[in-house]
């Protein structure tokens, strides 16, 4: 039995989530090869061979794999799908928007999001925003899977010596082109790979007192998240939206500020190990699920708290 | 243009899920029901498109028991045309919605499909994706924005590292994401016109579609608690904590 790991990366460097989606691979059990597709992507191959537990890696390099445009790359996946038990992407944008076209076109049913390998054909995940968890068994003979990466520690970059093995594109299907990409540029960790993570809320009020929680979080070396609310009210860009239908965190340290704790937001962060919650408003939900809660105007307690951290 | 929209009924958003005693589900009786959030974006901007003078009819399609029929009256009240129910008592999985809206596209030929990005039942984040395999079709998922030419459509997504804009021919599958537009209500005349809208009804067998379901739902169970934290009473006590109690600063 093979597993398939779709590698994520910009061409250079391999997306963190890559790392948890070999650990689910591993998790299932069996010889763990993985597809980078992309264009001069030699380094993202070399840093994909690096990775503890992959026996190989197939690449695939063309200039129409440059951008991960799924119509062009799934039915790349689709056509190796005969040699493999199980094709694993991370829950990523990146995973969400090509594996379901692979899926359909191997006629196979996707278990998106899995959180924990029960057995070979048997995942469990969450529905509902995380209020309930399923677990279903696939009778289809290849499992198309997405991985939740905050659910299985990430395997190591280093140490892993497969070999690399080049394959032909499946060509450009002519239907989609990338122009550009807008990437939020920070020297902060990365939202769903950082070790803390400081989030504001609807009660931040405005774009410009997010700089508070940057500096707290540079002091803790944290990421800097938002609720929904914060989003939706233009305070701070779609990446940093934590929630049900952002990115789902589950950092030692998530410290939500000015948060009320919505259930789709919850379903971002609750798996967080210890949760802080900030809001003055000491009905607020947030503090049901939070370890430590202060109910304090945040615009006391934020500068307070910087002080403190020194 | 026509504008095929695919509208699911789910638990309402704001409905604190509840699991069954015998773990086979999650509770759906005298539970309020609405239209999946994201379809209500996905009706709102194929509204857009048709008073833009881009489209002439918006068909919406919703498989699902007999009350689908009236999420698809939510979204003629806002203002869609008419609608198809297709019936199905049991659970459908995405790649069978999936394979039953080919069908009704082949039927239809719109020009665009506009869908959810997800359901908020399921979480699946699969069925755009997989009609638009099944029909060959250019993607466009999580869109947050869509400028519709004649022949393509420009296309801003929402990705992880931030946004994405590209480019796709027509006709192609969009799935929307929550910042595209705001949904509007709907008028109390345009409720009372909506019930005179047409909808019509078939069945999965109609449209040839074994719909069979592939996975199996061993069981479903509430998610551990998080036990009960403190309050404390300072910015002082809580950076003690951290630093002593749960030492992660």
């Amino acid at each position: 039995m093979s597993i398939l790991v779709i590698v994520e990366h910009d061409n250079g460097t391999v997306n963190a989530a890559t790392l948890n989606t070999v650990a689910a691979a591993q998790a299932i059990g069996g010889d763990i090869h993985a597809l980078v597709s992309g264009h001069n992507c030699s380094t993202a191959a070399e840093a994909a061979a690096a990775i503890a537990g992959i026996s190989k890696v197939i690449v695939s390099d063309a200039a129409e794999n440059a951008n991960g445009l799924a119509e062009n790359i799934a039915p790349l996946i689709a056509g190796m799908a005969d040699s493999y038990s199980h094709i694993l992407a991370p829950a990523t944008t990146y995973g969400k928007n090509i594996l379901p076209r692979v899926a359909a076109l191997s006629d196979t049913a996707q278990i998106s999001d899995i959180i924990a390998v029960i057995d070979k054909d048997t995942f469990q995940r969450p529905i509902y925003a995380g209020n309930a968890l399923a677990t279903v068994r696939s009778g289809d003979a290849l499992k198309i899977i997405t991985v939740r990466s905050t659910a299985f520690e990430a395997v190591a970059d280093t140490g892993g010596t497969a070999t690399i093995e080049q394959i032909d594109a499946a060509g450009d299907a002519g239907l989609s082109s990338f122009e550009k990409s807008e990437l939020s540029k920070s020297e902060r960790p990365e939202l769903t790979s950082a070790g803390i993570v400081v989030s504001g809320g609807r009660g931040m009020q405005d774009g410009s007192n997010f700089g508070m929680l940057e500096k707290i979080a540079d002091k803790l070396g944290a990421a800097v998240g938002a609720s929904r609310a914060a989003v939706d009210a233009g305070f701070v860009p779609n990446d940093y939206q934590v929630g049900q239908t952002g990115k789902v965190v589950a950092p030692d340290l998530y410290m939500a500020v000015g948060i009320s704790g919505a259930i789709q937001h919850l379903a971002g962060m609750k798996d967080s190990k210890v949760i802080v919650a900030i809001n003055k408003d000491d009905e607020a939900p947030i503090f049901q699920v939070a370890d430590y809660g202060l109910v304090a105007d945040l615009f006391d307690a934020v500068p307070e708290l910087d002080t403190e951290l020194g | 243009m026509k504008i095929l929209v695919p509208v699911k009924r789910v638990i309402d958003y704001n409905v604190k899920v509840r699991v069954k005693p015998d773990q086979s589900g999650v509770e759906l009786t005298n539970v309020k029901m609405a239209m999946n959030p994201f379809d209500e974006i996905a009706v709102e901007q194929a509204l857009r498109i048709k008073e833009a003078g881009k489209a002439d009819e918006i068909v919406l399609v919703s498989v699902g028991p007999s009350q689908s029929q009236e999420t698809i009256r939510t979204g003629l009240a806002m203002g869609a045309d008419r609608g198809i129910h297709i019936e199905a008592d049991q659970d459908i999985e995405p790649l069978a919605v999936a394979k039953l809206l080919k069908a009704v596209v082949k039927k239809e030929s719109p020009g665009l499909v506009i869908c959810g990005k997800q359901a908020i039942d399921d979480d699946s984040n699969q069925t755009g994706q997989m009609l638009s395999a099944l029909l060959g079709w250019a993607q466009a998922t999580f869109a947050s924005s869509v400028d519709l030419g004649s022949e393509k459509a420009k296309i801003i997504r929402e990705v992880d590292g931030g946004l994405e804009h590209i480019e796709v021919v027509l006709p192609a599958v969009i799935t929307v994401d929550l910042r595209l537009n705001e949904p509007r209500y709907a008028s109390l005349p345009n409720i009372m016109k909506a019930k005179k809208k047409p909808i019509d009804s078939l069945s999965v067998d109609e449209l040839s579609v074994d719909a069979t379901p592939r996975l199996k739902v061993l069981k479903v169970e509430e998610p551990a608690a998080r036990s009960a934290g403190i309050k404390v009473r300072s910015v002082a006590e809580l950076v003690d904590k951290l630093k002593n109690e749960a030492k992660v600063i």
